[in-house]
């Protein structure tokens, strides 16, 4: 063992790359929420995308290192310190045998990622080390107390890390399978207001609230599989985006669809915080179109 | 049969009618055209359309992220075209599940049937039942077979809890709980059996294609 929890505010779970191949039992994938801010983590500790770290949400844990390890701290910014003494955020760090980490309550944003070099080798469920917290598959949330073992590490070498690209502007959406149950011009109107993220918001779903999306097919839509990204519209018509534990199948229409590079955000946006849409046309190469490449 | 893009690399095939997702969605999860093929009630979901699995005709790889290309659609397309519905009916394997028929909406549901309570259970334990999808919980099986004539509807408003092991019962599907869950469907009884084992292989005891037959516990 360690890693040693002595300190877990909020939830705080282990994330992996998710779990694949079993959607068709109900099993959600999970996954980091936000995927770029893990890799980032993970690439500064030298481990390959995709190894489990640790996601906190709001709040932040502190563990004890019972052996020597590197760690870097990405995602949502916040305060991090190593027996009390305060270390840079986004990069990699040295603790040694006995340290206390802190990573502290998120400045902005809403999830912080801790990666260690090696990557927490807690035993895999269905393949997979990530949480989901719809159904609990995978290893239990961080409580204070509890010891995670690291896999073997190796000394990262320097990297040349991008520095992290900040979303701007409204989440791009295009039709979901169900656009035409509700009202003409929905995505319009989708794009034209402003919804607001809701309390009630987690690791399965943006919960938001705003003008309503009117439905004009009012039968039960008969349950059918979810991508991450759905925009599915309960019966009040206050929209909620799929995220990584998001149930395989549902009931309720899907409007739309977000983006996967637009994602990330969602992760980092926190209760009352504005978001709005924007219609995406993806533009789909035919064929025989291949774009020349420049000399 | 039509099919829907849904986002970026997934598609959904609609059926016309009942009963036959979970045979298509067998069907194509043996063909390995998606990272995730889930079955609904008339649909199926193929999520991570592979690039290679229709002869890489739009040249992506597996794994990929840019859209789908109207030629892969096409190639799933032609993929869809020799599936004959009811040809390839792979019986799917039989589990005898235990049910006690003790749930307290079985009066209800009884009521609603107009039937004795003794009729309205030998009346659901002598259905044909077939998991025509798993959903709402890992392991969660939707139950095909009850007739529309014995539709019913969900409770006005869920229980908060019910119990793991509760069968029960929403318009014409039956569904089993794996787990303790807040729940709206109509409780006809509760099985001993374990649904969800993630260490068993499969972990669900009712995947998709399962065919039960209820053996009622006295």
């Amino acid at each position: 063992m360690t890693l040693e929890v002595t300190r877990a505010e909020g939830l705080v779970t282990v994330q992996d790359a998710g779990r694949r191949g079993f959607a068709h039992l109900g099993v959600p994938e999970a996954g980091p929420l936000d995927r770029p801010a893990a890799d980032l983590a993970n690439r500064l500790v030298g481990n390959e995308p995709g190894a489990a770290l640790l996601e906190t949400t709001l709040l932040g844990l502190s563990v004890r290192a019972l052996r020597a390890v590197t760690v870097a701290v990405t995602g949502a910014p916040c305060a991090v310190e190593v027996d009390g003494r305060g270390r840079p955020f986004g990069e990699p760090l040295s603790i040694a045998a006995g340290a206390e980490l802190s990573v502290g309550a998120a400045t902005r944003g809403v999830r912080s990622y801790l990666a260690v070099s090696g990557g927490v080798a807690v035993e895999p469920v269905l393949g997979s080390r990530s949480t989901d917290t719809l159904a609990w598959v995978g290893p239990p949330a961080l409580t204070v107390g509890m010891r995670l073992p690291v896999g073997p590490g190796r000394t990262p070498r320097p990297v040349d890390v991008p520095a992290r690209v900040e979303g701007e502007g409204p989440l791009r959406v295009r039709p979901g399978p169900r656009a035409d149950w509700f009202a003409d011009q929905v995505l319009d109107h989708l794009t034209r207001e402003e919804y607001v993220v809701d309390a009630a918001s987690n690791r399965v779903g943006l919960r938001l609230t705003g003008s309503p999306l009117a439905r004009v097919v009012e039968r039960e839509l008969p349950s059918e599989g979810l991508v991450l990204g759905a925009v599915q519209v309960p019966p009040d018509g206050q929209p909620v985006v799929m995220l990584a534990d998001h149930p395989t199948t549902g009931g309720y229409p899907v409007v739309a669809v977000v983006e996967a590079d637009d994602l990330f955000r969602c992760a980092q946006l926190r209760p009352g915080d504005a978001v709005r849409f924007r219609r995406w046309e993806p533009r789909v190469p035919g064929p025989g179109a291949a774009p020349r490449r420049r000399p | 049969m039509r099919i829907r893009r849904y986002g970026a690399r997934a598609l959904l095939v609609e059926l016309d009618g009942p009963g036959t997702a979970g045979e298509l969605a067998a069907w194509l999860r043996s063909r390995r055209l998606a990272d995730e093929v889930v079955p609904g009630a008339r649909t199926v979901l193929l999520s991570g359309v592979r690039g290679g699995a229709y002869g890489g005709a739009d040249g992506a790889v597996d794994g990929d992220r840019s859209d789908l290309t109207d030629a892969a659609v096409a190639g799933v397309e032609r993929v869809l075209a020799g599936w004959v519905p009811g040809e390839a009916r792979a019986r799917g394997p039989l589990v005898e599940l235990p049910v006690r028929y003790d749930g307290p909406d079985l009066d209800d549901v009884a009521r609603r049937w107009g039937m004795t309570r003794r009729e309205a259970v030998a009346t659901h334990a002598a259905v044909e039942h077939v998991v025509a999808f798993c959903g709402f919980a890992p392991g969660f099986p939707y139950l095909a077979g009850l007739p529309e004539e014995l539709a019913v509807p969900r409770l006005e408003s869920p229980r908060s809890r019910v119990p793991a092991g509760a069968v029960g019962i929403a318009d014409t599907w039956t569904g089993v709980y794996p787990t303790g869950s807040p729940g709206g469907w109509r409780l006809l009884g509760h099985t001993e059996a374990s649904l969800w084992e993630p260490e068993r292989e499969p972990p669900a005891l009712l995947p998709p294609g399962t065919r039960v037959r209820i053996v009622v516990q006295p």
